[in-house]
């Protein structure tokens, strides 16, 4: 299965994220001083002004707010990749691939988590749905 | 007296194609000798030159090839598309505070045959795509089906839905001669035929042409504009509308991503500045880059309500002959994609009484490119 992948170009305000990629995990940034999550992160707090930030690990877990499939994504002879919205269980909203699941299966409100894979070379986040226990 | 500040006293533009054959720089410089020649004015009337962030063609590279003596405003809105309208506000802004006596607002490109917005890879990209191009999400119809599928789950809305839009769309541009898609109407049954762009949102018949042409508009005080040769179209108000969590493209961390925000802060900034409401509105252009955006802007202008607009196309208000005729020049997808503004110029010929699909007695016209919009009003 052919992908190919434009790599992310990280630049000052986002660095930290794909950091956090190559160890597995999915980093949010938490204003040091009014502690509200800020994502897409901005190098302000847009509540409070403040330029102090962390990093935390989000859980990973959250459900589908809405998704599409991405037919030739970014090559046109690539196989089609679902894009997913994903509400974090954090309360900010994130983009990246659902895999594991036929389109025709995914749902609004699917709980999925993350799960952190090489495609097309490059490491990314990517989302599968949750086992659900019979 | 009208008690209106500013007017369009004159509209140009080139043929519309797939290949012009010249350069952007000479499809602006044509569309605003035409756009002069319309209002009775000549390149040394021109004080000013309004066009959108995205334009290729340098101000001063224009000046020369049209001839305007000297210039003493120049400015242009970022957004895209979405701020295409808002050229008006710019326009307004500059001849109503004395910076400028007559604007030109301008746009022309190869948009088909030369560089292809919608075409993935081989792009130098923002920073902040970052968070969405490594996920295969590349072209317009991908990024914005990621916000228009959350409306149609919500309201359970389809693509056969969406193609109902489609079809008034190329009726409309069947009858206007300057539409790309002049003599060449659709059925519901073609749009379904069409092929998936994004599987289930949007079909090849969802989504706007790509084009090359140019257009033009001039615009000059009330007062002046009563001495031209053609009835003024007065802007009755212009407006921005633009939120934080909101994009020009990714509209994914908007609160409620069943809603378009931003026009609905526009519409609440001109229902208020005109004392006009959806009802008053004689004949509207909506940006229609893909057909849900039309839906969205019904919404958000109060034309219906939220989920509504499913039913008011279905009913007919948006074709010839309905309480508001929509894109009777046949929109972006049936006449052209000259980035919103040759919308705005239909709407300038629905206030002359000169659209190819006229009409009768529109005195109240929205055009809207959904974060920016202008009304204008007859005399």
């Amino acid at each position: 299965m052919a992908a190919s992948v434009v790599p992310p170009s990280p630049v000052r305000d986002d660095a930290f994220f794909w950091e956090g990629v190559t160890r597995s995990q999915l980093l949010l940034r938490r204003c040091a001083q009014c502690e509200r999550l800020h994502h897409p992160p901005s190098p302000m707090c847009p509540h409070c002004g403040s330029v102090e930030w962390r990093t935390e690990a989000a859980s990973g877990e959250g459900t589908v707010h809405s998704w599409i499939v991405s037919a030739h994504p970014t090559e046109p002879d690539d196989s089609p990749r679902i894009v997913v919205l994903v509400d974090l269980a954090e309360g900010v909203r994130f983009v990246a691939n659902l895999a594991g699941i036929a389109p025709a299966d995914v749902t609004v409100g699917l709980a999925v988590r993350v799960t952190f894979e090489t495609v097309g070379g490059v490491l990314l986040p990517q989302f599968r749905p949750v086992e659900v226990a019979e | 007296m009208s008690g209106y500040g500013t007017a369009v006293v004159g509209v140009g533009q080139t043929e519309y194609s797939k290949d012009s054959g010249r350069s952007e720089l000479q499809l602006a410089s044509e569309a605003i000798r035409n756009a002069l020649r319309d209002a009775g004015l000549g390149p040394a009337d021109v004080d000013g030159l309004v066009t959108m962030s995205v334009d290729t063609n340098d101000e001063l590279f224009l000046i020369r090839s049209v001839g305007i003596p000297s210039l003493r405003w120049s400015s242009r809105i970022p957004f895209g598309g979405g701020g295409s309208a808002g050229t008006v506000q710019h326009a307004v802004a500059a001849i109503e505070s004395g910076l400028a006596d007559t604007v030109v607002v301008y746009r022309a490109f190869n948009e088909r045959s030369g560089r292809r917005f919608g075409q993935p890879g081989g792009r130098v990209v923002p920073p902040e795509w970052n968070w969405y191009l490594p996920y295969g999400l590349d072209t317009p119809a991908k990024i914005y089906s990621l916000w228009f599928q959350r409306y149609m789950t919500h309201y359970g809305v389809t693509n056969e839905d969406f193609g109902r839009y489609s079809v008034v769309a190329r009726r409309h541009a069947a009858t206007n001669p300057d539409a790309w898609f002049y003599q060449r109407p659709i059925t519901l049954a073609d749009h379904q035929a069409s092929r998936w762009i994004v599987e289930p949102i949007l079909r090849l018949l969802d989504m706007c042409q790509e084009s090359d042409g140019g257009v033009a508009m001039v615009l000059t005080s009330a007062a002046r504009a009563r001495d031209l040769p053609h009835p003024p179209a007065y802007v009755a108000a212009t407006a921005l509308g633009q939120v934080m969590d909101g994009d020009t493209l990714f509209q994914y961390h908007l609160p409620d991503t069943t809603r378009f925000p931003q026009a609905e802060y526009v519409a609440e900034q001109l229902w208020k500045r005109t004392g006009l409401s959806p009802a008053d509105i004689d004949t509207a252009t909506l940006y229609d880059a893909q057909s849900p955006s039309v839906f969205f802007q019904l919404e958000a202008f109060g034309f219906c309500g939220p989920g509504e607009a499913r039913d008011y196309i279905a009913d007919g208000h948006i074709e010839l002959g309905g309480s508001c005729p929509v894109n009777t020049h046949g929109g972006l997808l049936g006449e052209a994609y000259i980035h919103g503004i040759n919308s705005m110029v239909e709407g300038v010929r629905q206030i002359r009484g000169t659209s190819h699909n006229q009409v009768a007695g529109a005195r109240h016209v929205l055009c809207s490119s959904g974060k920016t919009a202008v009304v204008f009003a007859a005399g």
